[in-house]
């Protein structure tokens, strides 16, 4: 049964700037999501490095058996991860398009806000909450968790 | 287009076998040298592997992320794709690491490589009187 996991934005230099979690997960530590996201940031690079055939991107998408990971990078370094259940349609046209969208709206926007500062909106935490949790029930998957 | 590279790793990270059908990106400009490809590959599969385990959802009791893993514990991950290549990974439960690439509109290639690993390497390598575990072959 399809559904939508988490979402972390991570910015430039690898460091984690937004988590969230949609449905009930196993709980990390803070710490330790912090050395996920930098790390996932590094491996990236790794992974252009190392490909057989010039011009890589970073790495689009992961699978494993229960999960998948969808990474959007941006032009300008910031990178989406979307942690989902396999084989979730549109998860990638999502991440790319509107939870993008609502980043730049609710969160660039915002003249407070600086790059690569950890995001604290309201309005991006409730409008994101609003868009996942809209697809989760289309699905039929718990409650949206607060 | 197809399969571009082919890993076998051991569980201590030595290359045990290499093969490559097309690679269109010299190692020069990538990694620099065959060893440091080796090393940079294994790397990534192990830290790839870790973070899998780490963030996957469905185990309710994880450990920290730090923690030293035993061999087949925890979620493993069976592909990463980017926009020009697709590696397929396989762990056997001894630790041997088994890395495809190939091009990114591949399916899954999970039943190929453990094909590979089930009839190929234990038939023809791990039960050949000959061979040493843990020693690079061809």
């Amino acid at each position: 049964m399809p559904a939508m996991y988490s979402l972390w934005i991570v910015g430039r230099n690898g460091g984690l700037l937004y988590s969230r979690d949609f449905l009930p997960l196993p709980p990390i530590e803070f710490n330790d999501k912090l050395r996920l996201a930098s790390s996932w940031f590094g491996m990236c690079g790794i992974a252009a490095q190392l490909s057989p055939v010039p011009d890589s991107s970073g790495i689009q998408l992961m699978q494993a058996d229960t999960f998948d990971l969808h990474s959007f990078h941006t032009l300008t370094g910031t990178t989406f991860m979307l942690l989902t259940e396999p084989h979730t349609p549109d998860a990638t046209e999502l991440l790319r398009t509107t939870v993008y969208e609502l980043y730049c709206d609710y969160v660039l926007k915002n003249p407070f806000h600086e790059m690569d500062q950890v995001v604290k909106s309201e309005l991006f935490d409730h409008n994101l909450l609003a868009l996942i949790g809209a697809i989760n029930r289309r699905w039929g998957v718990g409650l949206v968790q607060q | 287009m197809g399969c571009m590279t082919f890993y076998i790793f051991n569980r201590k990270g030595r290359c045990q076998y290499y093969h490559e059908w097309q690679r269109l990106k010299p190692i020069k400009q990538g990694a620099g040298s065959q060893d440091e490809d080796f090393k940079l590959m294994f790397g990534l599969c192990w830290s790839m592997r870790a973070l899998a385990t780490a963030v996957d959802p469905k185990n309710p009791s994880k450990q920290q992320m730090g923690a030293p893993m035993r061999i087949g514990d925890g979620c493993s991950f069976n592909s990463i794709k980017t926009s020009n290549f697709k590696l397929h990974y396989l762990e056997s439960p001894s630790g041997l690491k088994f890395v495809l690439t190939t091009d990114p509109t591949v399916g899954s290639m999970v039943e190929q490589l453990q094909y590979i690993y089930a009839s190929l390497f234990v038939e023809l390598v791990a039960k050949n009187p000959l061979y040493t575990p843990g020693d690079a072959f061809l």
